[in-house]
C-alpha cells in the first residue's frame, strides 16, 4: 500500500506542482490526443476542464501546442482534469463564435463503471469503498465489455483506466468510435446493458429464449467467476438476509426445492436442473454483470476524468490497466502521488548522465528527456509503458490505413 | 401550352409514375397547384392520423392485433392509402387509391412546414411519421417490399451463402422469427451497425466485427433509419426556407395553429408564480401530485438527495406548478443541506443546475416540464433513481404495496394493476386520480403531470361541475393564444377560418 489517503489530500498543493513539472507524461498525452495529426486542429479544438483548488471549476480550456498545455497545467495546478469533446472551434474562444455554430463534433466512446452502482449486490462494502472482494466485479466488467466492443462492434483501440477510487473507465479511441452520433452511442450502451430497473425493481435481469450470442458470451465470463465471487467472497448464501434476497429473485414454484438449503451444492448442481438454467443465469447476471451509466456514454460533449490525473480523495493516479495482467491488477497497489514524488527524491546510483548529449538538445527536448528519466524512476513507469503500447498500436493502424488508401489511389 | 387532349394523356402517364407505389420516401415535393381548402383539409386529416399513431403507440403494443386493427380503421376513415395496387377499382362514390396517394404525398409536405421550426416539433413529427411508415412497410408483401427497395435505390450488401451457413445458429439465436430454412432461402443483409441502431439498441440482431446481420424480414429497420435521416435533413432545410412561406398571409395562421393546437399545452409558460409557498408542498404532494411526483418528493425528503434524472423531472414539475427561482433554490438547498451536502457545495454544484432549469444559465433555454409521454418513454430509471413513471417502471408488487400505503382500496388497486398490465399507464394514473379524489370520472384525458396537479387543485377548490364545461373553457383558453399571433389586415378573415378549423380539433 502506498500512502494513506488523508495525508495525500493535505499534501496536494505541494505535490501537484511537482507532478506536473516532472512526472506527468505530456508527450505521450499530446501524442494520444493529436491522433497522428490526421485531422486539422484536432488537439486545438479539444475541450479540457479543470477543477482548481477550493473547488473552482473551469470549462472550455483549450491549448494550441503541447508546450502551452504544459505551461498552463503547471501554472493552474488542477486538482482534477476532465477531457471533453473536439469542437468546431477552439473551446477557449467559444464566446466569440456565433451562437449555434459552436458544436461538439467528435469524442472517444467512453464507459464509466462505478462500484456504487452495485451496492444492492455487494455485502462487503458500500458507496465509495472498495476492497479486494468486490474488485472482482470490475474484472468481470472489463472482460465482458472488452470482448463485446472488439468482437461485436469491431473496435480495436481501447484504453482501460482505473478511475483512482472506485471504478474503471474505458476510452474507445477508434476513428469510427470518435465519429459516432449521440443515437449510436446510446444504442451501443443499451446493447451492452442487461440490468434494468431502479430502487423499485427487484428482479433486474429478465432473459428470454433464445438467448442472444452476446449474452451467452457474457454468461460464460460470469460463470467463471461466480462461485469464487458470490459464494465465497460475498458469501451471498451466508446469512438469512442475503439468502432471502436471492430467493426474492426466484419464481414461487422454485422455492419448493429442498436443495436450496444446501448452499454451495445448489449452484454447482445446476446441471441437474437444466430447466432452471435461465433463472440461475438471471441471478448470476444480476449479481455480477457490469452496470454502466448510459448517460456517460451517450453524450458527445460529456466530460470524463482524464487518464493520469490524480484522484484528490485518494491521491491515486488514474492509470491505464494492462489487460494481460488483469487478474493480478490490485487497485491498492496503484501508486499515489505522494509515493511517486517520494520515489523521485530518492538518490540514484547511476545519476551520472551523458552530459554532452544534454548540450546538443534544446530546452524542450531536454525537459522531456529529464521527465522521461524521472518517471522511469518511479512506480509510474510501468503504467506509462502500457500507454505507450496503446499509442504504438494506434500509430501502426493509422499507417496501415494510409497505405491502404494510397494503394487504392495508386500513389507511389 | 394548352392542348387539352394531349395534356390529358400526359397527365395519365405521369400519374402512373408519380404514385405507382403505395408507399414513398417523400423525396420529391409536390409540384402542382392546390386550393386552400384542399391544403387545410389534407393537413388537418394527416395530423389526426399522426395523433392517432401517437396515442396508439402509448396505449397498445406496436404491431399487436389491437394496434393494427385500430390504425387500419383510422387510415381507412381518413382516406389515406391502403391498397397495394393502384388499379383497384374506385369504390362507388369514394376516393380512388390514386387520389389517396396524392393526399398522402401532399399532406406530408404541408405538415413539414408546420413542424420544422423547433427541435420538439421536429422530434414529434419524425417519431409519428416513422411509426406510420413502419406500420405501412410491414404491411407490404415481400414482393412489394423488394419493389420499394429497388425503386428507392436502397442497395444493402448481402451475405454469402457460406458465411450464412457458418453463422446460422448465431443468426437464429439473435433474430426474432428466424429459422434455418429462412436463413437458407432468403437474403441476409450485412450493414454497418451504425445503420441499424434500433436493432442494436434492443439487441435484436447479430453483430460481428462492427456489422449487423439483418434477415430479410427485418429490413424495415434499416429502411426506417434511412427514412429518419432523410426526413431529419429535409426538416432542417425546410426550416431555413420557412420565412418565405410564413410571409404568405393565407398560410401563416393555419401553419401556426397546426403546430400549437395539437401538441397540447406544455406548461412552459409559468402561471401563478409564487402562489404556492414551500410549506404547502408536503401537503400538496399527498393531495394533488401525481404518483410519480409524490414518489420523488418522498424520496427527496427521506434521502435529502435526488440524482440528476429525479432532479430534472421533479424540479421542472415544481417550476410548472408555479415555484419561483428563488423558492426553488431555497427548497432544494434546505433539503440537500440536511444530507451530505453543505451549503457551499450546494451553491457551487447544484444551484447551477436549478438556475439552468429556469433558463438562467448556459443555453438559456427555458426547459419545459416533462409530459407523461416523455416520462414514460425516455430515460428509464436505474439503480439509485426515483424518477420515471411508477405505473411503467415499478414492479407491480411494489406498486401494489405503495398504493395500499396510500390508502387506495383493494378493488381500486386491482383496477389500476389491470390497466398497468394492459400498458395503459396514463389511464392507470387517471384511475389513481379518481380514487384519491373520490370521483367517478376524472373529467380529463391525462397526458401531463402538471395537468394532473391543475385538475386536482381545480377539483379540490370546487372550481368545476361538469366535464363538458371544463373542456370548453380549456380549449378556448388555448386558441386565443395562437389566433392573436397574426396581426394583419385580414386577421378577421383568418379568425373566421379558425372557427371552422376548431371543429376539426374536437377530441373524441
Amino acid at each position: 500500500t502506498a500512502g494513506a489517503p488523508s495525508s495525500a489530500w493535505a499534501c496536494l498543493p505541494d505535490l501537484l506542482p511537482l507532478y506536473y513539472r516532472r512526472l506527468f507524461p505530456f508527450s505521450q498525452y499530446y501524442r494520444w490526443l493529436s491522433y497522428g495529426g490526421v485531422s486539422k486542429n484536432y488537439f486545438q479544438n479539444r475541450e479540457f476542464s479543470f477543477t482548481l483548488k477550493d473547488d473552482i471549476y473551469v470549462r472550455y480550456q483549450s491549448f494550441t501546442t503541447q508546450n502551452e498545455l504544459e505551461k498552463e497545467m503547471q501554472k493552474m495546478v488542477p486538482y482534477k482534469i476532465d477531457i471533453g469533446a473536439v469542437y468546431s472551434h477552439r473551446p477557449s474562444q467559444h464566446n466569440a463564435v456565433k451562437s449555434g455554430t459552436f458544436q461538439a463534433l467528435e469524442k472517444e466512446l467512453v464507459f464509466d463503471i462505478d462500484m456504487t452502482d452495485y451496492d444492492d449486490v455487494r455485502r462487503c462494502c458500500s458507496a465509495a469503498d472498495i476492497c479486494s472482494k468486490c474488485w472482482t466485479l470490475m474484472t468481470i466488467a472489463i472482460r465482458i465489455l472488452d470482448r463485446a466492443l472488439r468482437e461485436d462492434f469491431g473496435f480495436h483501440h481501447l484504453l482501460w483506466v482505473y478511475s483512482g477510487r472506485r471504478g474503471v473507465h474505458c476510452w474507445v479511441c477508434d476513428d469510427a468510435a470518435r465519429k459516432l452520433s449521440v443515437a449510436a452511442r446510446s444504442a451501443v450502451a443499451e446493447y451492452l446493458s442487461l440490468i434494468k430497473g431502479g430502487e423499485e425493481t427487484v428482479r433486474k435481469v429478465v432473459l428470454s429464449d433464445p438467448i442472444h450470442p452476446f449474452i451467452n458470451h457474457s454468461l460464460s465470463v460470469v460463470e467463471r467467476y461466480f462461485c469464487q465471487y458470490a459464494i465465497v467472497e460475498q458469501d451471498i448464501l451466508g446469512s438469512k438476509e442475503s439468502v432471502d434476497k436471492v430467493l426474492a429473485l426466484l419464481p414461487e414454484d422454485i422455492l419448493s426445492f429442498p436443495v436450496v438449503l444446501s448452499q454451495y451444492q445448489y449452484f454447482t448442481s445446476r446441471y441437474q436442473y437444466q430447466s432452471n438454467f435461465t433463472i440461475l443465469s438471471e441471478i448470476m447476471l444480476q449479481y455480477c454483470y457490469p452496470r454502466l451509466d448510459v448517460n456517460v456514454s451517450k453524450g458527445v460533449n460529456h466530460l470524463l476524468k482524464s487518464p493520469f490525473s490524480i484522484h484528490p480523495k485518494t491521491g491515486r493516479i488514474s492509470v491505464p490497466i494492462d489487460l494481460k495482467e488483469l487478474n493480478t491488477f490490485d487497485p491498492f497497489e496503484v501508486p499515489t502521488i505522494s509515493l511517486i514524488c517520494e520515489e523521485l527524491e530518492r538518490p540514484r546510483a547511476d545519476e551520472a548522465e551523458d552530459d554532452d548529449v544534454k548540450d546538443k538538445e534544446n530546452e524542450q527536448e531536454a525537459g522531456e528527456r529529464r521527465r522521461i528519466r524521472d518517471y522511469k524512476r518511479t512506480s509510474l513507469a510501468k503504467y506509462v509503458k502500457v500507454f505507450d503500447r496503446f499509442l504504438e498500436a494506434m500509430a501502426r493502424s493509422r499507417k496501415g490505413e494510409m497505405l491502404q488508401k494510397s494503394d487504392l489511389q495508386k500513389d507511389f | 401550352m394548352q392542348f387539352p387532349g394531349r395534356r390529358k394523356k400526359l397527365i395519365g402517364s405521369s400519374q402512373n409514375d408519380l404514385y405507382d407505389h403505395c408507399l414513398q420516401f417523400y423525396g420529391q415535393p409536390p409540384l402542382e397547384n392546390i386550393s386552400l381548402t384542399e391544403f387545410e383539409t389534407f393537413a388537418v386529416e394527416r395530423l389526426k392520423l399522426l395523433k392517432t399513431v401517437e396515442n396508439l403507440g402509448v396505449s397498445c403494443v406496436k404491431n399487436s392485433e389491437q394496434y393494427t386493427k385500430k390504425l387500419d380503421a383510422e387510415i381507412s376513415s381518413l382516406n389515406f392509402p391502403q391498397k397495394a395496387e393502384l388499379s383497384e377499382q374506385k369504390v362507388q362514390g369514394g376516393i380512388s387509391e390514386y387520389e389517396k396517394r396524392r393526399k398522402d404525398h401532399i399532406s406530408h409536405f404541408i405538415l413539414r412546414l408546420a413542424y420544422c421550426q423547433t427541435e420538439d416539433l421536429r422530434r414529434w413529427f419524425i417519431q409519428q411519421e416513422m411509426d406510420l411508415f413502419r406500420y405501412r412497410f410491414n404491411d407490404l408483401h415481400s414482393k412489394h417490399k423488394t419493389d420499394f427497395l429497388h425503386k428507392n435505390n436502397l442497395k444493402y450488401e448481402t451475405v454469402s451463402a457460406e458465411e450464412k451457413k457458418s453463422l446460422q445458429d448465431k443468426l437464429i439465436a439473435s433474430s426474432y422469427g428466424l429459422s434455418g430454412t429462412k436463413v437458407e432461402e432468403h437474403d441476409v443483409y450485412k450493414v454497418p451497425f451504425q445503420d441499424a441502431l434500433d436493432l442494436v439498441r434492443t439487441r435484436k440482431v447479430y453483430l460481428l466485427a462492427g456489422n449487423a446481420y439483418i434477415p430479410h424480414h427485418e429490413i424495415v429497420t434499416i429502411v426506417l433509419n434511412d427514412f429518419r435521416t432523410r426526413l431529419s435533413k429535409a426538416l432542417a432545410m425546410t426550416a431555413r426556407s420557412l420565412p418565405a412561406v410564413q410571409s404568405d398571409e393565407r398560410l401563416q395562421p393555419l401553419l401556426s395553429h397546426l403546430s400549437h393546437a395539437y401538441v397540447g399545452q406544455d406548461y412552459s409558460i409559468q402561471k401563478n408564480i409564487g402562489k404556492i409557498s414551500l410549506e404547502q408542498i408536503d401537503a400538496l404532494s399527498g393531495k394533488s401530485f401525481p404518483l410519480c411526483m409524490r414518489h420523488l418528493h418522498k424520496a427527496l425528503r427521506e434521502n435529502h438527495h435526488l440524482r440528476h434524472g429525479g432532479r430534472m423531472q421533479y424540479g421542472l414539475f415544481l417550476k410548472g406548478i408555479g415555484l419561483s427561482l428563488e423558492q426553488a433554490l431555497q427548497f432544494w438547498r434546505s433539503e440537500f443541506v440536511k444530507g451530505k451536502v453543505d451549503a457551499d457545495k450546494f451553491d457551487k454544484a447544484y444551484a447551477y443546475s436549478v438556475r439552468h432549469m429556469f433558463g438562467k444559465e448556459g443555453k438559456r433555454t427555458d426547459y419545459t416540464p416533462y409530459s407523461c409521454m416523455k416520462v414514460i418513454l425516455s430515460n428509464p430509471p436505474s439503480q439509485g433513481d426515483y424518477h420515471g413513471c411508477p405505473f411503467r417502471h415499478s414492479d407491480p408488487e411494489l406498486l401494489k404495496q405503495k398504493l395500499q400505503n396510500y390508502k387506495v382500496s383493494p378493488s381500486g388497486t386491482n383496477q389500476i394493476l389491470e390497466l398497468v398490465k394492459g400498458m395503459h399507464y396514463q389511464l392507470a394514473c387517471q384511475k389513481y386520480f379518481e380514487l384519491t379524489h373520490n370521483v367517478e370520472d376524472a373529467g380529463f384525458s391525462l397526458n401531463h403531470p402538471n395537468q394532473y396537479f391543475t385538475e386536482s387543485q381545480k377539483l379540490l377548490s370546487g372550481g368545476r361541475d361538469i366535464k363538458k364545461e371544463v373542456d370548453m373553457s380549456q380549449r378556448s383558453q388555448e386558441n386565443p393564444a395562437s389566433v392573436t399571433r397574426p396581426s394583419q389586415a385580414n386577421s378577421k378573415q383568418a379568425h373566421e377560418e379558425m372557427g371552422d378549423l376548431d371543429s376539426f380539433f374536437q377530441d373524441e
